[in-house]
């Protein structure tokens, strides 16, 4: 019989981690997400499954320790929020160039800059195009619940290993704050030594075999040519996430005339803001992007198609807007994609967001599709 | 006799550590970096741990460290190897890890991540190039480079007004309680090549019997940024830099414990 | 079945740890919740506030803005969310420090000297399991048995002792409670 809690999104990611076999959680404290190294070193996970969680000095070095561990083939995770991912950002372009599977997890808050300690979705580009130096993506996980929050922490190891690629979280304060009723999993227990070997032997440093030649874990290549191959190969990797690995969740939109995108703590405010819009006689669907690296561009394509325009609510000045335009635009349609967010820590209420896409769509609403800019 | 009959067997006088790999090295003749990676080498061969080592590599002249020692590796970015080793360490007690730092990526960009790494009695061993110089980007200032001393960013000399002293940071390391060994060699001469070897191996059993940090700095030279032939960088360093850097060792005590005074 | 409520006071009456004995007797019943409070600025203002939602289906918005149900135990808490009580819904509060009372006319309102009963208990800590008991009274969505269960799984097993105590503040609160206006 499955386990059932009430838990705020933070203190399941810690659960989480230790229940699906993580090896070692790397951290330094910061708000709005500190109950996860909390709640971790609270559980003292070392005592049961052998998890090492340690304290480091700054975000720079947590994420050097994640590059490390995840070097050896073990699973490992940090867990961060908005300033300090961008501290992270070269490790995580380290990791990626040397391709490491890992789980960094981003509860946001809002920036530029120290920002505020309130949630916040503005480290979407940041996330979905890579954030650090150079050609890499990381697969995007973007939970709406804090049943997803435990969920993804497991998937997020599974695609990380698939495809030898960090993985993130990116979630945001207000999950990680909130409470939910949550089924946690099962335990899993860690690989065993001779488990990686057989796993990872082939590119992870675990002390080299006599069966084998050493491993080298680097990002590191001075010969162009082989430097292209490199960055081709990750490019086909990314290509099949992109063909494989998409996942989101379409409410209401096979009659929909017009489609809200939201992803994370907004999807759930546009879950009512639909039910609100249906009420009015308006036809309102919901796309809910749950990978947004690989991001929903087939459905979006899809959904251009018969709809009469798309809005995309975030908790920003507006960065995924400019992927649906994309996907809109690949699809030959000329439906309009509007924006509408709130910035600086607030979350839009549902009926703001009605009245959003009545103000924005009116002359859709009336006439229908503008077939000309 | 022809020299077939001299290859045999018996009649080996010097050996290279099979722990070596038959690779041509990218250092400059003279450098001391071929010098200690045989030092790490032949011990690694000597106690028999080539499977449980994991050497993290630096960014700087080293980078390529992992071309030359057949152990696995990992490639660190610059300064944050002991954060590396960290990682690697604390989910693979039973392992042999150390990282080899120069003293651009030690004692400037990773002074953080060495001294927590070190203050929290990390179970690795730490080897230092200190050769006062950035060697691989074209010999500019380190935060070690002699007052007076001339490099691509201090071509009028080091001006301590301008830049500051030059850092003993391993005086310092030797003042956190994780450590447990801490000494300064250098390789100059077969004598103190014979000794470093004798801090190296005393430094890794160290990390095998679990007893915390040991810290290996090697006094070194860059005849090529120093603009001298290796005889003259070997002479220079051992009337310039061994009197502010003196050898010997600075710290060996248990983790946990106050320095040792000498 | 879906209700959304906010329940707001000072920090240190209990108002978090209410909604969360809430929430849990919720899951009791096998219906959804969420438990979303305010963090932040607020906090350091000396209030805190939490929106609880209990439904029996996949809970949406975490952010409300009109409440079945509005718990209140300070004035500033009564200023800013007596507005944002829908037309029809509850409004419970404690008249204790409360100069300005709710003037709405289209909404059910109840009061509870939970303060003052609670120091006649000898234990102003059951404070909020006074007010809570009056909720399930005006709003019977929950068994007490139920609530039972949730004390039991949201205390620290250090606090079951106290278990009986919270009941019987929680019965103390449902005798008490009085109707200001019934619409």
């Amino acid at each position: 019989m499955a386990e059932i809690r009430l838990m705020k999104g933070n203190e399941v990611l810690a659960e989480a981690a230790i229940r699906c076999g993580c090896d070692g959680y790397f951290g330094y404290p910061i708000t709005p997400q500190s109950e996860v190294m909390e709640t971790l070193m609270a559980r003292e996970p070392w005592n049961e499954t052998g998890m090492v969680v340690l304290q480091a000095e700054s975000e720079v070095a947590a994420i050097n320790m994640l590059y490390g561990a995840a070097g050896t083939g073990k699973k490992s995770m940090t867990s961060s929020s908005s300033p300090g991912i961008s501290l992270m950002s070269e490790g995580l372009s380290y990791i990626a160039g040397a391709e490491l599977p890992c789980l960094v997890v981003n509860v946001q808050r809002g920036g530029p800059g120290l920002g505020t300690i309130q949630p916040s979705q503005a480290d979407y580009f940041q996330a979905v195009k890579g954030g650090g130096h150079g050609d890499y993506k990381l697969i995007v996980l973007a939970p709406s619940s804090v049943q997803e929050m435990n969920d993804f922490v497991d998937l997020g190891f599974e695609l990380a290993f698939k495809y030898r690629n960090p993985a993130m979280i990116l979630t945001d304060g207000a999950l990680g704050q909130m409470m939910e009723k949550v089924e946690l999993a099962e335990f899993k227990p860690r690989w065993t030594e001779e488990e990686i070997e057989n796993k990872f032997g082939v590119w992870a440093s675990t002390g080299k075999k006599t069966n084998r030649d050493r491993n080298v874990v680097t990002s590191l290549v001075m010969d162009s040519e082989e430097m292209e191959q490199n960055n081709l190969r990750f490019q086909e990797k990314y290509k099949k996430m992109e063909e494989e690995e998409v996942r989101y969740e379409a409410i209401q939109c096979e009659d929909a005339d017009f489609i809200i995108v939201a992803f994370g703590t907004c999807s759930r405010v546009c879950l009512k803001s639909v039910e609100l819009a249906r009420a009015k006689g308006l036809k309102v669907g919901l796309l809910r992007p749950i990978t947004l690296f690989p991001f929903p561009n087939k459905i979006i394509k899809e959904l251009a198609r018969k709809s009469k325009g798309f809005l995309s609510v975030e908790m920003s000045a507006g960065q995924m807007v400019e992927d649906i335009k994309l996907a809109v635009y690949e699809a030959g349609s000329t439906v309009r994609v509007n924006y509408y967010g709130r910035m600086g820590g607030i979350i839009p209420t549902p009926e703001e967001v009605v009245d959003a896409l009545e103000d924005k769509f009116s002359w859709e609403i009336s006439y229908g599709v503008k077939r000309s800019y | 006799m022809e020299l077939k009959d001299l290859i045999k067997p018996e009649n080996l006088v010097y050996d290279k550590s099979k722990v070596q790999r038959d690779v041509y090295m990218h250092y400059c003749p003279g450098c001391s970096h071929g010098v200690v990676h045989k030092i790490l080498s032949e011990l690694i061969e000597e106690l028999d741990i080539q499977d449980k080592t994991i050497g993290i590599a630096p960014v700087g002249c080293a980078v390529f460290a992992y071309n030359y020692i057949d152990v696995d590796w990992q490639e660190a970015a610059h300064g944050r190897a002991p954060a590396v080793a960290t990682g690697v360490a604390r989910l693979n007690p039973e392992k042999f890890v150390f990282t080899y730092q120069g003293d651009g990526d030690l004692a400037s960009i990773g002074s953080a991540e060495i001294m927590h790494a070190c203050n929290r009695g990390e179970n690795i061993l730490v080897i230092f190039i200190n050769n006062g110089i950035y060697g691989m980007t074209g010999g500019q200032m380190a935060p070690t480079t002699l007052e007076g001393m001339v490099t691509s960013t201090t071509p009028s000399g080091r001006n301590t007004d301008l830049n500051g002293y030059p850092m003993k940071i391993t005086n310092l390391i030797a003042e956190l309680p994780g450590t447990s060994y801490v000494t300064r060699q250098a390789v100059h001469t077969a004598a103190a090549v014979r000794k470093c070897k004798r801090s190296v191996k005393k430094a890794i059993q160290n990390v095998l019997d679990k007893k915390g940090t040991s810290f290996v700095e090697v006094v070194s030279t860059c005849n090529s940024g120093w603009k001298m032939t290796p005889d003259g960088a070997n002479k220079w360093m051992a009337e310039n830099m061994l009197p502010y850097y003196p050898l010997g060792d600075l710290k060996d005590s248990i983790k946990g414990e106050p320095i040792s005074e000498n | 079945m879906t209700e959304e409520m906010i329940i707001a006071g000072f920090g240190g009456q209990g108002v978090l740890s209410m909604g969360k004995i809430l929430a849990y007797s919720g899951i009791m019943e096998d219906k959804e919740v969420t438990w979303f409070p305010s963090y932040g600025p607020e906090m350091r203002g000396g209030t805190a506030n939490v929106t609880v939602i209990l439904s029996d289906t996949r809970i949406s918005s975490p952010i409300v803005k009109h409440f079945d149900t509005a718990i209140i135990l300070n004035q500033q808490s009564l200023d800013k969310f007596q507005d944002s009580v829908k037309p029809g819904g509850t409004l419970l509060y404690d008249p204790n420090g409360i100069i300005h009372p709710p003037e709405r006319t289209d909404i059910n309102i109840y009061k509870v000297d939970a303060t003052v009963t609670a120091v006649e208990m000898g234990n102003p800590k059951v404070f909020n399991m006074i007010v809570f008991g009056s909720y399930l009274k005006v709003r019977p969505i929950l068994t007490l048995d139920n609530v039972e269960k949730g004390l039991e799984k949201s205390l620290p097993v250090r606090y079951h002792k106290l278990i009986p105590l919270n009941i019987q503040a929680i019965k103390k609160g449902q005798e008490i409670v009085e109707s200001v206006l019934e619409v």
